[in-house]
């Protein structure tokens, strides 16, 4: 059967982008991205299962340039995910659901994840210095 | 808990998923709410496993609460990131097999991972 010509919805492109559609997108993409990241965690479990030999093959790519911006990555894409997340599941508990509430959760999302990188990196910067 | 989800009317009319839409619904929501603290446990752990050289890490890992979490971590989050990417790949691919391939490659990776995960876990733990 042959599909009719009928009128659809206008799709993505037609909008302009808003702090929550972008906000949206960006909690898939950081899941994607997050989905993705698994592998780095189970190289690292399965090499230091292995030996220290495979163990030091891991270590010296967690060390390098490429590793560390994996984990800024990694680090960014989880505190994003995690907090917005949680203003997910606040809808889903049938709060902030109003047009201001959802600006307001969502600016909160974004400087809460810039706030917690920045606190774990230095963290990390400050225990790898105390070592 | 997620049959309670549905309205007696909404059985009735037949609305709503057609099929286990509520159960995972649920379980979505459920295991988002256990990542919460074991994420941030997680990234607490990494911090302080920061520099860390190999028998420093072995010996993390092979200690009662951070194997015991670490497994239930991995059970949760790949069964979080199944679900996940599920959910993407049925919203955006739209050629059946195509679709199709992905999503069971996608369920057998996430199960392949997360026995591996759990596998080098336990070695740790339990010694080679």
């Amino acid at each position: 059967m042959p599909i009719a010509n009928r009128p659809l919805s206008p799709h993505l492109q037609v909008y302009n982008p808003q702090l929550t559609s972008v906000l949206s997108i960006s909690h898939r993409a950081t899941g994607v991205a997050l989905s993705a990241g698994t592998l780095y965690l189970v190289w690292q479990l399965l090499a230091a299962a292995s030996g220290a030999d495979a163990y030091e093959i891991f270590q010296r790519f967690a060390g390098s340039w490429l590793g560390l911006l994996v984990l800024f990555g990694w680090s960014v894409s989880l505190f994003y995910h995690l907090l917005n997340g949680i203003r997910h599941l606040c809808w889903d508990a049938g709060f902030g659901f109003t047009l201001d509430a959802t600006y307001k959760s969502g600016r909160l999302v974004l400087i809460g994840t810039a706030v917690l990188t920045v606190v774990a990196w230095v963290a990390g910067i400050a225990a790898w210095g105390g070592k | 808990m997620a049959e309670k989800m549905r309205s007696p009317l909404g059985t009735a009319y037949g609305l709503g998923s057609a099929r286990e839409g509520a159960k995972e619904w649920w379980s979505m929501r459920l295991s988002s709410l256990a990542l919460i603290p074991l994420t941030l446990w997680f990234v607490v752990s990494v911090i302080g496993n920061v520099g860390a050289d190999f028998e420093t890490f072995v010996a993390w890992v092979g200690s009662p609460i951070p194997a015991i979490l670490l497994v239930i971590m991995i059970a949760v989050t790949f069964h979080h990131a199944a679900h996940g990417l599920q959910v993407v790949i049925e919203d955006y691919i739209h050629t059946e097999w195509q679709k199709l391939t992905l999503l069971i490659a996608v369920k057998f990776g996430c199960v392949l991972l997360a026995v591996a995960g759990m596998f080098a876990v336990a070695r740790i733990a339990f010694g080679s």
